[in-house]
């Protein structure tokens, strides 16, 4: 059912906790679809310097939201806006048709913390 | 890697005794049961004595059994036979909020053909009020259709109650005992059943097949036709090898019910203390004495099903959950929402369904390395995170 990628992100999933004196927050979902991401990041001279997330949601949810943090940390947060949850679910060799749309949102979190940190930047 | 397999309400293995007499009946005994030569003759004596063999697990007459595909299609045969036979006597039909996709569905399809339906409500531990069955029946009601046991939460109803009342009504009663059937006792006569649904791979027969008990007088309306088998019932050549082995799984099922009822429920017993022991956060889902042997549901707050049952099958164990990352929809068990569960909760059940192979070993393999499975996916959880936060 799920790629390898999806199963070693689920199993060893990287970057997970909450950034320290994180200056950016973002989530996204609710309990009732049963997914929900919530990404913090700590932005630098416009680059990411840490990120870091929580999911609650199944594999597909947990994956993808560790993907995106490997995918954007070191990376300027308009390189960062540019990535897409489907360019999030290639890099894990894709995901299941279904999982596309409920719990494929790991980059809508990102985005959202991007704009969270711009707000009050 | 041990394996422990706890998925014994989806699917169970077959019994070695019964793939030997299933495949005996593909390779030599292959006749066609209505066939005039010794051939079908033979055949035919072991479709009868199927029949009795099932038969006798709920106390009917052998006549009274229509062999059929499995549970969805005697759900199906039980509920449109019915409602199309009676169609002139009323339109109204009262079933449950947590039955069977094949009952709910099949409900819901009449109801596009001019039925009416009422869905009955169950409390929180998923039981049907005999109140409510009391004030929904009126005048033109002609069929109550109550689960024996859910296959979720395996709470037993008290359909001998309402079979009952149907009868004192003098309306008909169904009830899809695919999950209880082998597992606590059924005697249709005593619990005023009038027709009743039971499957084959749930008692460790074969895939495709089942039946439906249809008492002597009750009228259906056929949903094929072209032959004289099964009384016209359910016309086309039987499924002779699949339906003795049924037979046979159903006399072994009966032979070895009250052992099974005493080992499986301890064993059930054990796993739902050690888990509620072990990690906190964890509600028990569905009535906790009146349940089905082998049922164990519950759910873990501030996790996903999804999640926990692949991080289970990492560990060799094989579970289910109502999760609807597991359901193929984007809602989660409708068992789970109407006994009044939030949606994070439905979300994060489990269900694990013991067998007669389940050991002692096997559950406190499930024990040992449940806790910790819970706790990773905690750990990456926002929920559990933001509780922890607003309780410190």
């Amino acid at each position: 059912m799920y790629s390898e990628k999806v199963m070693d992100h689920f199993t060893n999933p990287r970057n997970v906790g909450e950034v320290e004196h994180a200056n950016g927050l973002g989530e996204v979902g609710n309990v009732v679809c049963g997914d929900i991401m919530r990404i913090s990041l700590l932005v630098e001279d416009n680059i990411i310097k840490d990120v870091k997330f929580r999911t609650f949601g199944c594999a597909a949810a947990i994956a993808t939201s560790s993907m995106v943090t490997e995918m954007v940390k070191g990376k300027t947060i308009q390189e960062a806006l540019e990535i897409s949850n489907k360019a999030v679910a290639e890099a894990l060799d894709g995901l299941p048709p279904v999982k596309m749309h409920c719990s494929n949102l790991a980059a809508d979190a990102l985005h959202k913390a991007i704009k969270d940190y711009l707000k009050t930047a | 890697m041990r394996k422990v397999y706890l998925d014994h309400s989806a699917t169970t293995p077959v019994r070695r005794e019964v793939a030997k007499i299933v495949s005996e009946y593909m390779l030599d005994r292959f006749g066609n049961p209505s066939s005039i030569h010794s051939y079908g003759q033979e055949a035919k004596t072991a479709l009868e004595k199927a029949r009795s063999q099932v038969a006798d697990l709920i106390n009917a007459d052998a006549a009274e059994i229509i062999f059929t595909s499995g549970g969805t299609e005697a759900d199906n045969l039980a509920i449109m036979g019915v409602a199309q036979a009676n169609a002139t006597k009323g339109n109204h039909i009262i079933t449950s909020a947590i039955e069977h996709h094949a009952v709910l569905d099949t409900c819901k399809e009449l109801e596009k053909e001019g039925f009416e339906v009422t869905f009955l409500p169950v409390d929180e531990d998923g039981l049907v009020s005999l109140e409510d069955v009391k004030k929904a029946i009126k005048q033109e009601t002609i069929l109550i259709t109550i689960m024996h046991a859910n296959n979720e939460v395996g709470t037993i109803e008290p359909i001998e109650e309402i079979g009952k009342l149907a009868r004192e009504h003098g309306i008909i009663f169904h009830t899809d005992a695919v999950q209880s059937l082998g597992k606590v006792p059924i005697d249709v006569k005593e619990m005023n059943i009038d027709l009743l649904t039971g499957s084959g791979h749930k008692i460790y027969g074969p895939k495709g097949t089942g039946f439906l008990y249809v008492r002597k007088g009750i009228k259906l309306k056929p949903r094929a036709f072209g032959g004289e088998q099964e009384r016209k019932r359910r016309p086309g050549t039987e499924n002779l090898p699949g339906i003795v082995g049924l037979g046979l799984a159903a006399e072994l099922a009966g032979k070895e019910m009250e052992e099974e009822r005493v080992n499986q429920a301890s064993l059930r017993d054990k796993l739902i203390k050690g888990l509620r022991e072990s990690i906190p956060h964890v509600r028990l889902n569905g009535h906790p004495h009146q349940r089905i042997p082998s049922n164990v549901n519950v759910s873990f707050a501030y996790v996903e099903g999804e999640s926990l049952l692949l991080s289970l099958d990492a560990c060799g164990i094989a579970a289910s959950s109502g999760s609807a990352c597991t359901s193929g929809t984007l809602d989660p068990s409708h068992v789970l929402l109407a006994m009044g569960l939030t949606h994070e909760m439905a979300h994060g059940s489990v269900r694990m369904t013991l067998g007669k192979d389940t050991t002692e070993e096997d559950i406190q393999y499930v024990l040992d390395n449940f806790p910790a499975i819970v706790e990773r996916l905690r750990m990456m959880s926002p929920l559990y995170y933001q509780r922890q936060k607003e309780s410190v």
